[in-house]
């Protein structure tokens, strides 16, 4: 059954080109996007699937496997995934990736910044949504680090979330940042979302989500485009 | 109504999180009808992207989506990962040709298969289609292609290079400038 979701709002996202961030300036294109009438290959997508065969694996702070903790910050990261509706999304995957408490990823091309790596921590995750749309990660609060974009470039501290949600047109790539960090005024990458919805990147401290005597709790609630469900099940409507 | 998550981009370290090797190999070796879908991505100057993200979704060789709202049983997963090499910004996926999926106009679609782009620099994701070279007939009457100006559709058609086997089809994405690649809203 096709389900035709609305267009984009291109003001709920950043522009293509903005040269605050340089390297966007020869990755936009120059034509305009070439608009058609959604099909069975938009409002289909491998979320669904992708989620099926995907293994939930939620705690950074241990999956490095080497039976030590990783150093940093111990936070509880938590959220809601919906559609434009309010609707929770249930079984879907989410994919996260984060530099450690440091500011350094394990990657090798995070080579430039003179910062330590933990043997104990990878800065990778995956969970699936919960039958409400509520997912939930245990990681380290991540260092900011420099970058070259301009000088006295700083990260904000961040975490990458990447989702597929139930359509091709529901991909999602995103960053979450964390309350009151004084780089994100200065971060082109977070200014670039137009100023009305630069806030919806921003994840909460709750105290409602704090454990006692062990982390500090944020949630950060994300809202895929389109309309989620299947007839027959709706969710909490 | 909420407003939805703003976009943001994959940076230059997603792989050590999204797909690895293999996950560009969307059927295995010993299929018979694989087809291998290989190009470059360039950026405006025609350098080439040493650090994109291409996700590819299809139907199967029969037309039928892996999806809730189409085929969930199907056995062919019709979703692929690939990243740009660092030194040459070429990607290659191992797949099958789709059959025609339908459209909501009543037509059928001439076999394609949908790619999403992301990478460092790119603050959104873009949507783009490729068609095959070897499906000229059913190429004339896609409604999707026959939106697109006739002067840029050429950027959409992967052509057939050679008689190797498997059959190789290349794609290469344009991402902006001369030859640019046509990117779709939807």
């Amino acid at each position: 059954m096709l389900r035709p979701y609305g267009p984009v709002v291109r003001d709920d996202h950043p522009p293509f080109s903005y040269p605050d961030y340089r390297a966007t300036v020869k990755r936009a294109p120059r034509s305009d996007l070439v608009s058609i009438l959604q099909t069975l290959s938009e409002t289909t997508g491998p979320g669904p699937g992708w989620s099926e065969v995907s293994e939930e694996d939620s705690d950074l702070t241990s999956n490095a496997g080497t039976g030590a903790a990783a150093i940093g910050e111990r936070i509880i990261v938590t959220g809601r995934v919906s559609d434009e509706m309010g609707r929770g999304i249930p079984r879907t995957l989410i994919e996260i990736w984060q530099a450690n408490a440091a500011g350094r990823y394990v990657h090798w091309r995070d080579t430039e910044f003179d910062a330590p790596l933990d043997p104990n921590f990878l800065g990778v995750g995956r969970c699936i949504t919960d039958e409400q749309g509520d997912y939930r990660f245990v990681t380290i609060k991540p260092g900011a680090y420099p970058w070259r974009n301009h000088f006295n470039a700083w990260r904000p501290a961040h975490i990458h979330f990447s989702l597929m949600g139930p359509s091709l047109g529901s991909r999602l790539v995103s960053q979450m940042y964390f309350p009151d960090d004084p780089l994100l005024d200065h971060d082109p990458i977070y200014t670039s979302v137009p100023a009305h919805a630069r806030e919806r990147l921003l994840a909460r401290y709750d105290r409602a989500v704090t454990e006692e005597a062990w982390a500090l709790g944020y949630r950060w609630d994300i809202v895929l485009r389109g309309s989620a469900a299947t007839p027959g099940e709706d969710g909490e409507g | 109504m909420r407003g939805p998550t703003p976009s943001q981009t994959v940076g230059p370290f997603f792989s050590m999180a999204l797909g690895g090797a293999g996950d560009e190999k969307i059927t295995p070796d010993d299929d018979p009808d694989r087809i291998v879908i290989e190009g470059i991505v360039f950026d405006g100057d025609r350098r080439h992207v040493e650090d994109a993200l291409l996700e590819l979704w299809q139907a199967d060789r029969t037309g039928r989506y892996r999806h809730p709202d189409d085929w969930p049983g199907s056995g062919f997963a019709g979703f692929g990962r690939a990243h740009t090499d660092f030194a040459s910004g070429r990607y290659s996926f191992q797949t099958v040709k789709p059959g025609p999926v339908p459209h909501p106009g009543g037509d059928e679609q001439a076999p394609h298969v949908s790619l999403i782009i992301q990478a460092r620099g790119m603050l959104n994701p873009l949507f783009t289609r490729v068609y095959f070279a070897d499906e000229t007939p059913a190429n004339g009457r896609d409604v999707v292609l026959g939106l697109v100006p006739v002067d840029r559709r050429h950027t959409l058609i992967a052509e057939l290079i050679g008689a190797a086997v498997p059959p190789q089809y290349h794609f290469d994405v344009r991402l902006q400038g001369e030859g640019e690649t046509v990117f779709f809203d939807f």
